[in-house]
């Protein structure tokens, strides 16, 4: 059964993609998800779902496609994972349910990412039987509604807590809506999951600040426990000359004027965005990724400048090649050491040409400055991506919340605990940016701690 | 949720309004601010708090009709909804005992510098303010801000009231006789930056409030970042009042140019009715 390769999944070409934000990726078609599922082993012992971090019994709900069930594959899935359309997408699954498969071990792995967003997809019209348990007394305050937290009030909510969810933003979805372009996830397969949420009765609460509009402090008294979740949102710049000059933006402002404010609507929406006609992203995440794929959308002839070389790139592969079909130019070994400009403009880029020497904490060879190797670049937009910290708002107005050198708040990682009594915390406000799934698996461990925490009484 | 309950003219194209937002009356502070979206395809855009009534739920804003946004604002009348209201934002002007306080205001800078005037006066400073406009229609508050000061000055460019001149005629002649403890200036960037640079000169402490681009004015974007003492920050978690003689106005004021071929166009759309 295993001798056939996994079935691939339609593209929009990237020569029709480069002039639109629709999805790239178009989902296999119910033929294509049989086909592929037909491949799955159903192993005796899974692999696949102990890579997981939200443990989806794979083998089964894969078992139910290969039964046509697909209503009940999804919800299948939903016993695990709220948000399935999400994560069938943005999950780097390679690195996690695909990397396990025993099947990489000969061939290619089951394509679980796909199969999951076949199934989220196939239901999305229908209305799934949501089986909560009776309602308690307890409440939970959670802050912020990127994926730890809707994690978080979805397990809590189905527990039968009451859960008031409290975002900073007039959106939900956190990273998700403000991070994430249209053409990896769109916007309303968002919204089709969140309602998903608000269905299970959490409350949902736009434009809080927590640690302004209301302190961290004052909601503990209204609530019986509390998770934040209020993400890596603080932008780390480069501190190098020129970085304030006009249209250099920090990837976070960039993306969200496009995701959140839809700025590539203007003048339709009021949000306005300026790119020029060469824009440079700088970094080598998935956030440079979206950064520069968005830029081509508008127009743009794009380069991303990073300073290690492809194989060191943080982003996923897939979005990588991408990027690569979609004709963005990369630079590797380069790094920024100023700014020019022109009338308060920036103009060009001076760079520095860089070699890798001996590997660094991070286990990467580390890339050192060629001596007297620079040269200059053209550039009209300039994106800086090179990563988020944690917020600081929550962990500055409150006190005795322990946090660590980049403002992280520090938990015990088995139970999602931070130093503080009733308080727990999960996803990118501890970790700094990682990915999606990460944060839902420790929303999925807070959620357990909290339900063990509100039904024992003991911290 | 976020509904007007009063709206008044000040002058040609100021207007005050009452909002319900029970939450942010109940934890303002004066300096701080808020974010508003006037409907949903709407800009985020950071506006200053006159007055909170905390047990009736209500704040009070006061904003200058000068792009599309305020435009908009301007045209909502009582009984009607903002789409989104969040706040408060940024830090508190600490309002402890200065001693002898000049506070300096203008355009709707006069507004912000209410509530900041009012903490002063309560923590015992002996307050002297100055207000600026171009001609005398322009100028409102001027017996609020008559009520809590020591000494109140007027000036108009034209000089139609008070003083001709700008802010800073009877700035300086005040430095030149009287002992100053503090300086603080609220309003226009250019206006501020004068400010910065008579005081300067005469060594004393001086704060402006900062009103840069933002989007989402909780220390995401990084938009609003201005140089301080050779440091970038952002005004909306670290402001929005800076040391004055630290600040880069230059850069702040090239910064707020950014998109002003954007705001013509969209002012322009609207006032063609296709807004």
């Amino acid at each position: 059964m295993a001798k056939t390769s996994r079935v691939p999944m339609r593209e929009q070409e990237p020569e029709e993609r480069i002039y639109n934000f629709n999805e790239v990726a178009l989902g296999y078609n119910e033929e294509e998800a049989l086909l592929e599922a037909r491949r799955c082993l159903q192993c005796t012992k899974p692999t696949c779902v102990e890579g997981c971090p939200v443990g989806i019994d794979i083998p089964a709900f894969i078992a139910l496609i290969k039964e046509k069930r697909y209503r009940d594959a999804y919800t299948k899935i939903k016993e695990k994972c709220s948000i399935p359309a999400i994560t069938g997408r943005v999950c780097p699954q390679e690195n996690q349910c695909e990397r396990s498969c025993v099947l990489s071990k000969v061939r290619e792995p089951i394509a679980i990412g796909r199969l999951e967003r076949f199934v989220a997809d196939y239901s999305a019209e229908e209305a799934i039987d949501i089986e909560t348990e009776s309602s308690r007394d307890k409440r939970v305050a959670v802050i912020g509604s990127g994926p730890a937290s809707l994690t978080v009030s979805s397990d809590l909510a189905k527990t039968g807590y009451h859960v008031a969810l409290f975002e900073a933003l007039h959106l939900p979805g956190g990273v998700l809506t403000y991070g994430i372009p249209d053409f990896r996830l769109p916007k309303d397969i968002i919204k089709r999951e969140f309602e998903y949420v608000l269905q299970l009765g959490v409350e949902f609460i736009p434009n809080v600040v927590i640690g302004k509009t209301i302190l961290l402090d004052e909601l503990l008294k209204d609530y019986d426990a509390i998770f934040i979740g209020s993400g890596a949102g603080a932008p780390v710049f480069l501190n190098i000359p020129g970085e304030n000059l006009l249209g250099v933006y920090s990837a976070n402002e960039f993306l969200s004027r496009i995701n959140l404010m839809r700025a590539h609507h203007f003048p339709e929406y009021d949000t306005p965005i300026k790119i020029g006609k060469k824009v440079i992203v700088i970094g080598g995440g998935n956030v440079a990724m979206d950064a520069a794929r968005v830029s081509k959308r508008l127009g743009a002839d794009v380069s991303i400048l990073y300073r290690r070389t492809r194989e060191e790139l943080p982003a996923r592969l897939e979005e990588v090649i991408r990027a690569e079909e979609e004709g963005i130019n990369f630079m590797f070994l380069s790094a920024p050491l100023v700014f020019s400009s022109n009338n308060g403009w920036v103009n060009g880029i001076e760079c520095q040409e860089m070699e890798l020497g001996e590997p660094d904490a991070s286990g990467r060879r580390a890339p050192i400055p060629k001596k007297g190797a620079t040269f200059s670049l053209k550039a009209d937009t300039v994106i800086i991506a090179i990563g988020n910290r944690p917020n600081p708002i929550i962990s500055r107005s409150t006190d005795g919340l322990k946090t660590g050198r980049n403002g992280e708040i520090i938990i015990d990682p088995a139970t999602g605990k931070t130093s503080k009594v009733g308080v727990f915390a999960g996803g990118d406000i501890v970790s700094g940016s990682a990915t999606v799934i990460e944060a839902m698996g420790a929303g999925r461990i807070a959620a357990m701690s909290i339900h063990r925490y509100l039904t024992t009484g003991v911290w | 949720m976020y509904r007007i309950v009063e709206k008044k003219r000040l002058s040609a194209n100021v207007v005050q309004m009452v909002l319900e937002a029970p939450l942010i009356a109940r934890s303002i502070k004066p300096g701080q601010f808020i974010i508003i979206m006037v409907y949903e395809r709407g800009e985020r855009i950071p506006l200053t708090v006159v007055e909170s009534l905390p047990q009736a739920g209500l704040i009070t804003i006061v904003f200058q009709e000068v792009g599309k946004t305020t435009r908009l604002l301007g045209k909502k009348e009582v009984g009607e909804e903002l789409f989104a209201i969040m706040g408060p934002n940024g830090n508190p002007f600490p309002a402890k005992l200065y001693g002898d306080v000049v506070l300096v205001a203008g355009g709707v800078g006069v507004a912000e510098v209410v509530p900041i005037a009012r903490a002063l006066k309560d923590t015992g400073n002996n307050i002297t303010t100055i207000v600026g406009a171009r001609t005398k229609d322009l100028l409102f508050f001027t017996d609020v801000l008559g009520s809590i000061s020591n000494n109140l000055y007027i000036t108009t460019d034209d000089g139609s009231s008070g003083i001709k001149g700008l802010v800073t005629l009877p700035l300086k002649e005040l430095l030149d006789t009287v002992h100053i403890d503090m300086v603080l200036a609220v309003g226009p960037t250019i206006m501020m930056r004068s400010v910065a640079n008579v005081t300067k000169s005469y060594g004393v402490k001086t704060y402006v409030s900062l009103n840069p681009i933002m989007v989402d004015g909780t220390g995401m974007c990084g938009g609003c970042r201005v140089t301080v003492g050779g440091e970038t920050k952002f005004v909306c978690v670290d402001g929005p009042e800076f040391d004055a003689h630290q600040v880069d106005f230059d850069e702040l004021m090239q910064r707020q140019k950014t998109y002003i071929e954007e705001e013509k166009l969209a002012l322009k759309l609207l006032e063609e009715g296709n807004g």
